[in-house]
């Protein structure tokens, strides 16, 4: 595995990096008030008395929030904390209600943990362990909006209580790409739980990236951090300038300075957002309206028994039990959705062909990265929104495992699917795709072929073997691709013999 | 009809539902003398006479229809403005507040609704509830309706329920709620010869109650005697899903199970109570209660709590560091008061609108707080304090092996001038100092008018029990009451 390295005037940096990851927990209700939490709303719709901060109004814990949260620390296997406890973040700005931040400061919910990523699928000795410190759970705040009035600011505070987690991560990392598969993981595991759907776009999800440079194995220098990064690529990008930037201003003779950045994608680098000289005194205490959060085994049990099969272990499972390549099971596992979709397809493949999932798994595995990702891709569309089920999927596969149609006509007949929304055994019927196995009319073909060709049939005869595959093709193609390719090999076989 | 105005909680109650007057009757005897002493005593931020007669309607209706009447019905009661009242000004006596309606009704006083209690109008208060005087509401200061011989000075009413204290003293309400910090029930039940109970933390909801720090403040009833208090204290306590401090267990029967026979009752004393240069009228005080538990049958046991002396310095540093974070939310930006100077941001409306919306004392608190949170300081002074709490805590379990119940006294003097003290901050929280202990053990705590001194001012005596026994503190506070037969009360002057 090659090393990551600056090339600097003075020789090669190393950089160091941790995130510091803020995701929305998936839940019907904000953390303390039991308000709505629907992205997109109209401003200010989603909003209790508690989230408004009214005078007198106080928080309760949302149990799922807690739940959510104690489950990705499961997943991660991480030390759930059955003591935890809310402290009070204190600062000022019009997008905060109460003047305080709700979190866990000093007791988080979910202690240390650990996420495995892997760089290249194909080469186990790219993985690495990626240390987490803690996951808590806190309230975000509303927002601002400038572009409402032309001299005065708007809330909204529909986002204000919603229940993050934030899952900080040891500073374990070592390159963009580290980072990035980091994070990539991190939403994987995030998605199969439930406890955030990662829509990074949304907001769901975004990193706080802090980057430090180092001759290699060095002293750890001065750390930045750039907020609310809120795309993977950027992640790396925010890594790389950062570096680079750092690299530069070391050799230059000046010195890090410990502050807060900010991320500019169109110019692809990061700005001073505040120094550590005006960095907020938070004034971090207990909070005294809400009791040490305590949690009893039944409910840790209930928690872990309602874990899914998370992305390392089926992926694992998919490589030994499947017998899948380890670049397939690593695609096929990368997003719920897709093992999803592919488990059912799975079922309803070997169903079809009353055999062992074992069995069609290579064939279902295939299919769906070779030939159904290129076709949604080509529409723009995803799994998600695909025209076509997995049970869909699983009739095409059982046409062409039971010969009824080749492989090359089993790619039209995806097409029309696609286009159409009619099943693969209607459109095969229709349009009269079903394979030749009428001897006759091969046969009648290939004498064709070989009369038309007895130059190469010369050929083909004293030694040029290659020219085989010359007739295969015409063959097929003078059966307009209905004819069974074993029955064209077979009978070409004896035909030049 | 002067004749209803002299009567309490109990005596109203039995009197509608005998039929001997209407709820109606009551309301508009208490209305009258609500706005006759309105100006001179300042009791009330706002009245709602309409609130307290439409109570009284429907108590009068119910009763005509042969439905059953609630355990507070026809009582109109005062409530103090630091409950959010539905519709009706909520200030916590703070001109940041000032205008402030809230869409929703406090759990406390939505159960004395329930109850059948009506409300006569909004309690002036210490700002936020911080005071000992009431000379930091920003709408003027109650006057207590007591006054030295011969002396037209006004007195203070205590604080910070000191509306609330004078309103029931002068016989403008048969009741009213407070909410106690450190005392702030206690002390001024003291200074005008009521009864005034805290309960355990967490009895009663502090849903809708304006906070001032979270930890110590709890709601509970002042009235003109103790079984007035447990009757008022069973509708206002309960477990409440909204406060997640609210103690999840069922309300005890108080009034029912009322007794003031101490047989078989260890009573403790406190020596670190007894202070140097403690006024020698609060001491005699002191011993006549001593005596008269003796005289119920109570054994008294001498106890110490060695860490009393770190109390107040302990609530001083806890409360006001609780206070500047639950005050943030007075910001100008989403409700009261807002002060926006040309061409200010946000960081100067913040300003302006805090510099103008809160008084000194709050200022003064607000900064306290901020500081002792603060980098570099948290552990020298919150750490430490909260650690002083645990021990000062651990005090009254120790002492309540040995003892059923604490007597004290509720406050080091009786009521002094107003602007006698306010000049010197440190003087005037001396008077929490034997108020504030209980409040951060978050025990059960009572005061009850005990004996007039020198001056013809009250004096009360405190009895603090074990958590959750409500109970065991009124009952020593009701065999305090009958042999103490305090039936002084304030000449009318206003």
């Amino acid at each position: 595995m090659s090393e990551y390295r600056i090339q600097g005037d003075t020789g090669e940096w190393e950089v160091v990096v941790g995130l510091e990851v803020h995701a929305q927990i998936t839940t019907n209700a904000k953390l303390f008030s039991g308000a709505a939490t629907a992205f997109g709303a109209e401003p200010n719709t989603q909003v209790s008395l508690v989230d408004a901060a009214m005078p007198g109004m106080l928080p309760v814990p949302n149990r799922e929030c807690i739940r959510q949260a104690v489950r990705t620390g499961m997943a991660i296997n991480a030390q759930i904390n059955k003591w935890s406890r809310f402290d009070r973040k204190n600062y000022f700005y019009a997008d905060l209600p109460q003047g305080y931040q709700i979190s866990q400061l000093y007791h988080p919910i979910v202690g240390e943990g650990a996420i495995e990523i892997q760089l290249d699928d194909k080469d186990p000795d790219t993985k690495k362990t990626i240390g987490v410190e803690r996951i808590h759970v806190e309230q975000d705040a509303g927002k601002l909006m400038h572009d409402q009035h032309p001299t005065m600011s708007y809330v909204d505070l529909n986002r204000s209580g919603v229940a993050l987690m934030e899952i900080v991560s040891r500073p374990d990392m070592t390159s963009p790409a580290e980072a990035g598969a980091y994070l990539s993981k991190l939403r994987t595991i995030l998605r199969f739980v439930g406890s955030c759907d990662g829509n990074m776009d949304q907001g769901s999800m975004r990193a706080d990236v802090n980057v430090s440079v180092r001759k290699p194995g060095g002293e750890l220098g001065t750390r930045t951090e750039t907020k609310n990064v809120n795309s993977v690529r950027f992640v790396m990008a925010v890594v790389e300038q950062e570096a680079k930037r750092q690299v530069a201003l070391i050799e230059d003779g000046g010195k890090v300075v410990q502050e807060t950045r900010l991320y500019d994608p169109d110019r692809n680098e990061t700005r001073s957002m505040r120094s550590k000289e005006d960095a907020h005194d938070y004034r971090y205490f207990p909070d005294p309206d809400l009791l040490p959060l305590e949690l009893d085994d039944a409910f840790l049990e209930e928690c872990r028994a309602s874990l899914p099969e998370l992305p390392d272990a089926k992926r694992q499972r998919y490589e030994t039990a499947l017998g899948l390549s380890a670049y397939n099971a690593s695609v096929l596992t990368a997003e719920v959705e897709t093992a999803r979709w592919f488990e059912l397809l799975l079922a309803e493949t070997a169903a079809k062909a009353n055999k062992p999932e074992a069995d069609v798994a290579k064939q279902a595995a295939n299919w769906l990265i070779s030939e159904l990702f290129g076709a949604l891709n080509k529409l723009g569309k995803s799994l998600e929104t695909s025209p076509i089920s997995p049970a869909a999927g699983a009739e095409l596969l059982a046409l062409v495992a039971d010969s009824t149609i080749s492989g090359s006509i089993a790619k039209q007949v995806l097409e029309k699917m696609l286009e159409t929304g009619d099943g693969a055994g209607v459109i095969v019927e229709r349009d009269g795709l079903k394979q030749t196995t009428d001897t006759g009319a091969i046969e009648a073909a290939i004498d064709t072929i070989l009369a038309n060709n007895a130059d190469k049939v010369e050929q083909y005869k004293s030694g040029k073997e290659a020219l085989f595959g010359f007739f295969v093709g015409q063959t097929m193609k003078a059966m307009q691709g209905k004819a069974n390719p074993q029955m064209i090999n077979d009978l070409l076989k004896k035909k030049l013999a | 009809m002067t004749g209803l105005t002299d009567l309490g909680i109990a005596a109203i109650r039995k009197g509608v539902v005998d039929g001997e007057f209407s709820a109606t009757e009551v309301a508009t005897a208490f209305n009258a003398a609500v706005a006759e002493a309105q100006v001179a005593l300042n009791a009330f931020i706002v009245t709602t006479p309409e609130k307290a007669l439409e109570a009284a309607a429907k108590v009068d209706a119910d009763r005509a229809a042969g439905k059953p009447l609630g355990t507070m019905a026809g009582v109109p009661i005062g409530m103090k403005d630091l409950f959010a009242t539905h519709g009706v000004q909520t200030t916590a006596a703070s001109k940041i507040l000032e205008g402030f309606k809230p869409q929703y009704e406090s759990t406390v006083s939505q159960k004395l609704w329930d109850a059948g209690a009506g409300m006569l109008g909004k309690l002036n208060l210490d700002q936020f509830a911080m005071g000992s005087s009431n000379e930091t509401s920003a709408f003027g200061n109650v006057v207590s309706p007591w006054r030295r011989p011969n002396d037209t000075a006004p007195l203070a009413p205590g604080g910070s329920s000191g509306g609330s204290s004078t309103a029931v003293s002068a016989r403008l309400a048969p009741a009213a709620t407070g909410t106690d910090t450190g005392g702030s029930i206690r002390q001024p039940a003291a200074f005008t010869g009521i009864s005034g109970i805290k309960p355990t933390y967490g009895r009663c909801s502090r849903w809708g109650v304006v906070a001032f720090a979270s930890s110590l403040d709890q709601a509970g009833p002042m009235a003109r005697d103790v079984t007035d208090c447990a009757i008022m204290l069973e509708a206002m306590a309960g477990f409440d899903p909204k406060d997640s401090t609210s103690l999840n267990l069922p309300v005890p029967e108080w009034t029912a199970n009322l007794s003031g026979d101490m047989k078989g009752k260890k009573v403790g004393i406190p020596r670190e109570y007894r202070l140097d240069g403690i006024d020698p009228d609060v001491a005699k005080t002191w011993d006549d209660g001593i005596a008269w538990l003796k005289d119920a049958g109570a054994e008294i046991v001498d106890i110490s709590l060695p860490h009393t002396k770190y109390a107040l310095p302990t609530y001083y540093i806890i409360a006001p560091a609780e206070a500047s974070s639950n005050l943030a939310r007075y910001d100008g930006v989403r409700y009261g008061l807002r002060d926006l100077p040309d061409g200010a941001g946000l960081q100067d409306m913040y300003a302006a609108t805090r510099a103008a919306g809160f008084g000194p004392e709050v200022k003064r608190r607000i900064m306290i707080g901020t500081y002792v949170l603060s980098a570099g300081f948290y552990d020298a002074y919150y750490t430490q304090a909260q650690k002083v709490r645990a021990l000062i805590a651990r005090d009254f379990t120790e002492a309540f092996k040995l003892v059923d119940v604490i007597l004290a006294p509720t406050a080091p003097s009786s009521a002094f001038a107003l602007g006698e003290k306010s000049a010197d901050p440190l003087e005037m929280y001396l008077n929490d100092v034997f108020s504030v202990p209980a409040s951060l053990a978050g025990l059960p705590a009572m005061s009850v008018p005990a004996g007039l001194d020198r001056l013809g001012l009250p004096l009360g005596l405190q009895v603090i029990g074990k958590a959750f026994d409500e109970q065991g503190v009124l009952n020593a506070s009701l065999a305090l009451e009958q042999r103490a037969q305090f039936t002084a009360r304030p000449a009318k002057w206003w």
